[in-house]
This record gives structure tokens, sequence and C-alpha cells, in this order.
């Protein structure tokens, strides 16, 4: 990305120095500044793709989006100036799309009804219940039907007064004159599609049911209808039963008369009370915060669910800290020989990726078969991960395994940089060992692991992983109908509820929980790193 | 010497011995036990010839390749090409990025420096995969506009893995670039180096070990993330090993046990290899920011 623009000031008016050829004086475009215009190119070239594509499929928050980053990346990359820039932006821009806007984002659905029900915009609730509800039209004549297609796009022509019509369900119907049609009607060849076959769709049940459930649009305007057909030959008008208006924002059922209007909640509502079954969106406040408290069905399993989150990631730092801390004491003796050996066996846990330990480990306190039971405890049934209490003694035994070789690497390079004139001069003043210990070397270990500390904390907050492999949350809680257990921790419950994986969908309730998170953990952080400042100015 | 210092004999040293060291080799052996037993075990268990959870308890009862073998029935190696794929473009983005931000925070004073640092130190406290619904939801709205930056494509799990790569990696970097005398970029800046003749052919080559830590915890992050290739990657073929595996054992635990250990085997190896080759840097990066355990 070398940047040499200047090479207009250098050829000219300046007097070469003795001995030195012209031509070597003329330092153009170099080979950095080619690969920077190639680079910029392809930015360009993408940035565009993209702007295009919103374009077509109207989402204009995206446009936006796309346009200014085009915009500011070019004017960074071909100005003289914001030469720091020129570094940072490629990492702020993904920063700022999928983890500035995603925090923020989250922060805005955390106000909504997000998720089953309402999954999406108003526009797209509306379109969705029109095409949900159409009926044949019953003033239709039937059409002559083929089915063509396009590499994986389907679509339908059909035979209106002797004249082919084609069209696809992105494309409404449009003339395709040069059609050959034989003398049943039917369309044989057509430019651009090729002709379904009678007997691929007899054969092929997943293509039929593509066919049926596909519509064609008359035309651009929804209220036409649209081409529908129930056996792939022949083909009719179908229309909504619904009709959507914009203006009085109410949705009218032609063959019943009923109207239904808005509610506040994102749904269209008959004046008896009946709803239509898709809605989108809206705001709401804050209720799915105050839901997450006052809900029978959420708020105590929450509570236990926080109550223990915070307990696995206290407990699990602390046990690996102390079962890492000790070993590391006891091994970081010059006269222990083959140290580094011994290391190196340690720390193998830790070397075993983490999320096949999580699976190992499900394996292995497997009740009837695992090795756990039937080697060390004779064979009896111990139900190492369906009893709430058990549960949560095997995942923060299984964490600890995982987790004490970092604390014992830790703690080791933490006692070898204890400065030793400090050992020395407390053996001097007459410290015991113990004394040294309490004194001498746990307020330093405890001054130069401390950050880690917290930051294992705030890791093990959100250690989804463990929790997933080992028990999904299990065993399930029984007051309650929400998809919690007893070994959730607040990621899981989230996951759990979000409905991301399948179940129901709740975003809005997901997302407030996200943003508790949120705040607990850099409330967290921000506490502790403080604290630890202040440690570190005492010594 | 036992002469000399009658009161020591040969018995009341190897008891003090004992007492002093002696004592720390058994129990060395007893941490070995507990580190060493399940991975022992996931060794056996992958050898044996039926590949059921039941029976896997008699170690190395039966020692076949069956498990080996019908890997080769599974989608386990494109899960394998996929996460070398995934994690290897992201480790490279995560250390490209990271280092040219971690060398403008270092060389350049401009307005805005230490607002952007401190900020970036608290944004780097959220971990990203708390908002991992907002997350779907914009690859949802992304996925209308281009299926390249949809849901279930590896490319959107790439961009979203980079989204973290700032946050997570600057701080390494930037302790280490400040570490390399400045000197040494003003003598060339002197010679007629550009900014990026400095930055490429200067810098880089001096920071190649903590590009190396860097890039490497960038791919682990990546072969161990689960929340995120698990909702972005919805097809079979595309998955990661994390999803793949967890949907074994999660399926049919008894029944695909030999498969997982089998897999887990092979999986492992190469991180085993990797981490305590490079035991000491890995230690290094960890004790400097990011965390594993």
């Amino acid at each position: 990305m070398s940047v040499r623009p200047s090479h207009a000031t250098t050829g000219a008016g300046r007097p070469s120095p003795a001995g030195e050829p012209h031509s070597r004086q003329w330092r153009g475009l170099g080979i950095g500044f080619l690969i920077k215009l190639l680079l910029m190119g392809i930015v360009n070239a993408l940035g565009v793709a993209v702007v295009l594509a919103a374009w077509a499929s109207e989402s204009w928050a995206i446009l936006g989006a796309m346009v200014v980053i085009v915009v500011v990346v070019d004017w960074i990359y071909f100005s003289k100036r914001a030469l720091p820039l020129k570094y940072l932006t490629p990492g702020l821009i993904f920063l700022a799309i999928f983890q500035l806007f995603t925090m923020a984002y989250t922060g805005y659905v955390a106000f909504t009804n997000y998720g089953t029900g309402h999954a999406g915009s108003q526009t797209q609730a509306v379109d969705a219940l029109l095409i949900q509800n159409e009926r044949r039209l019953e003033t239709s004549p039937s059409f002559v039907l083929s089915i063509v297609r396009d590499g994986d796009e389907l679509g339908f022509a059909i035979v209106v007064d002797g004249a082919v019509r084609v069209g696809s369900p992105e494309s409404p119907l449009t003339e395709a004159p040069d059609a050959e049609v034989d003398q049943a009607g039917r369309v044989v060849s057509l430019p651009d599609w090729e002709v379904v076959s009678r007997a691929e769709l007899l054969s092929d049940r997943g293509l039929q049911q593509a066919v049926v459930d596909l519509r064609v649009p008359v035309s651009d305007e929804p209220e036409d209808g649209s081409i529908r057909t129930r056996e792939g030959s022949t083909g009719a008008i179908y229309r909504s039963v619904l009709e959507w208006d914009p203006d009085a924002q109410t949705m009218t059922n032609v063959d019943t008369g009923t109207v239904y209007s808005v509610t506040d909640r994102g749904r269209f509502e008959a004046p008896d009370g009946t709803q239509l079954p898709v809605g989108w969106y809206v705001t709401v406040g804050f209720e799915n915060f105050t839901r997450a408290v006052t809900d029978s069905n959420y708020s105590t399993p929450l509570l236990r669910v926080a109550g223990w989150t915070f307990a696995f990631a206290i407990l699990t730092v602390l046990s690996s800290f102390i079962l890492g801390l000790i070993l590391a004491i006891v091994y970081n003796d010059p006269r222990v020989r083959g140290r580094k050996f011994i290391r190196t066996l340690f720390i193998l846990p830790y070397a075993f990726p983490a999320f096949m330990s999580g699976l190992l480990w499900r394996g292995m306190l497997n009740p009837e078969y695992g090795i756990i039971n039937e080697f060390f405890f004779m064979d009896a049934y111990i139900p190492w991960l369906s009893d709430p209490w058990l549960a949560k003694f095997a995942i923060l035994y299984v964490n600890l395994w995982l987790s004490y070789p970092y604390w014992f690497l830790v703690c080791t390079g933490a006692l070898q940089a204890l400065p030793t004139e400090t050992m020395e001069a407390a053996r001097i003043d007459g410290a015991g060992r113990w004394r040294t210990f309490r004194s001498v070397t746990m307020p330093l270990i405890t001054v130069s692991t401390a950050p880690l500390a917290i930051a294992s904390f705030a890791f093990n907050f959100n250690n989804f992983t463990l929790i997933y492999f080992l028990t999904e949350g299990r065993p399930r809680f029984t007051d309650t109908s929400a998809p919690l257990g007893h070994t959730d921790i607040l990621i899981s419950a989230i996951y759990q509820i979000s409905g991301v994986a399948g179940g129901r969908a709740d975003y809005g309730l997901a997302s407030a929980l996200s943003i508790i998170v949120f705040i607990v953990v850099g409330a967290i952080s921000a506490l502790a790193f403080r604290q630890t400042r202040k440690l570190e100015e005492m010594n | 010497m036992a002469i000399s210092r009658a009161t020591k004999t040969p018995a009341t040293r190897l008891s003090r011995w004992w007492a002093e060291v002696g004592w720390k080799y058994p129990l060395a052996l007893l941490v070995f036990f507990y580190a060493a037993s399940p991975l022992v075990y996931v060794v056996s268990a992958s050898l044996a010839q039926r590949g059921t959870l039941a029976g896997t308890a008699r170690l190395f009862a039966s020692i076949s390749p069956n498990n080996y073998e019908n890997l080769n029935n599974t989608a386990f190696w494109s899960w394998v090409v996929n996460t070398l794929i995934i994690g290897g473009s992201t480790a490279f983005g995560a250390v490209l990025m990271g280092a040219a931000a971690a060398y403008a925070f270092s060389r350049f004073r401009f307005r805005g420096r230490r607002t952007s640092l401190t900020s970036l130190l608290i944004i780097q406290m959220f971990p990203q995969t708390v908002a991992f619904v907002a997350v779907f939801l914009l690859l949802i709205s992304l996925g209308r506009v281009t299926p390249l930056l949809g849901i279930n494509s590896t490319v959107a799990l790439i961009c979203v893995y980079l989204g973290g790569a700032l946050g997570a990696n600057t701080f390494l970097m930037f302790g280490f670039f400040n570490s390399i005398p400045k000197e040494i970029d003003e003598s060339a800046k002197i010679d007629g180096a550009t900014h990026a003749q400095i930055f490429w052919k200067i810098i880089m080559p001096l920071v190649t070990p903590v590009l190396a830590v860097v890039g490497l915890l960038a791919f682990i992050g990546v072969f161990g993330d689960f929340i995120l290739a698990r909702i972005i990657l919805t097809s079979e073929h595309n998955w990661t090993l994390a999803v793949g595996m967890y949907q074994w054992v999660s399926a049919e635990l008894s029944a695909n046990w030999g498969l997982f250990a089998a897999g887990a085997v092979v999986a492992s190896l190469p991180v085993l290899v990797l981490f305590l080759a490079l035991q000491k840097y890995i230690v290094g990066g960890l004790t400097a920011g990011s965390v594993k355990g």
C-alpha cells in the first residue's frame, strides 16, 4: 500500500545530482501503489455490488451504510491526510458492524417484542398475510400452464388468448413473443427458460411440492393476485381474501367483511378480539425487563440461573487458581528433577480442545455406560448429569480439570518472576517459610494474577460451551414452562430463550437478558481493573 | 561428608529428602493420572471395535481401526476443512488488522488517539457472543441483500469473528510494538522509506513472534467457538468441528461414541502437538491479555 503519487514533482524542475542518470530519478507509480489500486478496485466493486443488491431488495439501511463505507474508505485511502486511519480503518469497519452495531442493536431489540409471531416489519407481515390467505378467484378462467425452469429458479408459462406469458416468483408475468406452442396450446420451448417435462414433474416429489407452493404475481400490484396451480398443468388467478388498506391501516376480509385494525402490540385485530396469525415487531418499552423479574414463569428460574452463574464463575476461578497455585509452588523447586517434563504432563488438559473436553466428559459421566461409574464406583448408577446438585458438582469438577493447568502455568511464571532480593531480605529478617509465603509471596502473586483472575471470571461467566456441551443446562426446572434448567448460566439461558436454534423465539426477552449480562460483565471488569490499579500502586 | 557431619547419617538424609523433595514425585504421578486419564480413555475408546459407549470402560479391550475408517463415511473431513479455512482466514485477518491498528497507535500521534485506545479497552470487555441474537438478526437482513453475508455462509461467519479481532488483539500487539525502538523507523524514514515501507519491511519482520501468538490465539478461539458457528452455519456440510461433533454426541451419544472418540483424537492431535511445542509463546500471550480457562 505504498503511497508515492508525487511523480509530478520529482520529474521536472529539480536538478539531478551529478552522476545519476535522469531515468533513475523518476519514482512514479510503484508496485505498492498498483497493489493498492487493485485492492481498492476490488473493495469498490464489492461495495457497488452490495449497493445494487440492496437497491434491488429495497434494504435501504444496508444501502445507506454501504454507500457511506465505500465513500469513507475511498477518501481515506486516496487522500494524503488521515494517515493513521489508513491503518485503523479495516479493523474499525468490522468492529463497527459486527460488534458495536450488534451491541446497539441488542439494546434496540431488548425494547421490542421481536420473536415468534412478531418476526419482521409491518410490510413483511402484510405481505405474508396476503399470501397466506390467497384463494382461487371464482371468476378466474383456467389457463393452460407449463412449468419452466432457469437454473434453480422455477416459473410458470401460461397461454392467455393465444399469447404466451411467462414469469417467476421474483418477476411478474410478461409477454414472451418468441415462445413455441404446440397444438394443445402447451408451451414447448421458450427463450431463456427450460420447459420442465410432464414426466419429470410426475417422478420428482420435491418438485411437485415446489410447484404447488409456487406463486407467480400477475403484475407488480399485489392486489392483482397471482397464478397458482394445483396439479401442474392448469393454472388460475388466486387472490387474497384479505385486502390491505395502507391509509386506514386496516385489513379487510372480503368474504366476511371483518375489518382488522392495527393494535399497539403489532397485530391485526378484529372488533371481536380475534387476531390474524402474523404480526410485526413494535417497541414495548421496558416490558421485557419487567417480564424477567415479574413473570412467574421467568422470574424465579432466572434468579436461580443468575445465582448459579455467579457461583459457577467464582467457584471455578477459585478452585482452579488454588490447585494451580499449590502445584506451581510445589514444583517450582530446583531440587525436583525433570520439572520441564512434569510441567508438560500437567498441562495436557489445557492443550486438549476445550469443547471436546466437555463432550468427552459427558460420555465419561454417563450414568449407565460411562467409565466413571463403571471404573471408580463399581458400576453404581450415579446420575452425575441429571441430578441438580451432582450436575453442578460435575461441571465444577470438569472445569477444574480444564483450567487448573492455566493457573499452574500462570503461577509458575509469577513465582519465577518474584524478585529474589525480596525473598532473601525476608529470610534474613528471620521470616519462616509460612511467613514468607503469607507476607511476601502471596501479595506479590495476587497483584500479578488479579487481572487474569478477573478476565477468567468474565470468561467463565459466559462459558457457554462448557455448560452446553456437558449438560445443556439440564436437569430442567420442573416448576416452569420456560426452557431453563438447574445448570443453565445466563448465556445458555439466553440461548434457550432466544430460540435461534429452534423452538419458540423470543428475541426481545433474550436481548434484554443480554443487556443485563453486558452490564454485569462491564461493571465487574471496570471495578476490578480499578481495584488492581490500586493494588499495584500499593506495591 | 557423612564423616565430617556425624549427626547426618544417610538414613536421616534420606528421610529429610523424602520430606522435602521425594514426596513430590508420587504426587506428580497422582496429578498426572488426574490430568491424563481422560485422554488415555479417549484414545482407547477410539480404538474400540464397536462404536458404542457401552463397553468402553475396559481400556484397550480391543484394538481396531473401525472408528477411524467410519469417519470417512461422515462429513467429518469437510468439517475439518471448514474449521481450517474459517480459523485460518480469521487468524490471518485478525493478525493483519491488529498489527495495522497497533502500528498506528504505537507510531502515529493523532487527535483522539488516547480516546480511541480507551474506547477499545472498554469495548473489548463486552464479549461479542453475548450479542449473538443481534448477530443472527443482522445476518438475516444482510442475507436478503446478498447470500454471501447471510445465514449459512462461511464468509459471514469469518466477518463476524473479525469484528471481535480489533478489540481482543490490539492491546497485546500494542505493547509489543512499543517495545521496538522508534529510532529504527526514524532512521528508515530519513533514508526515504514511506510509512508503508516501514510497516511492511521493518516493523512486521521484527514483531513476528507476537503475530504468531495472535494468529494462534485467534485460531484457537475459532476452533473452540460453538455458539456463533452453531447459529450461523445451518447446513451440515458447512459446519465446523465443534458444531458437527456436538451434533454427534447430543443426537445419540451412545451410538456415535466411537466416531466422536476417533474424531477427537484426529482433531486434537495437531492442536496438542502445536500447543506443547509453542507452550512458551502461548503462555506469554495468555498472561498478556486474553484467556482461555
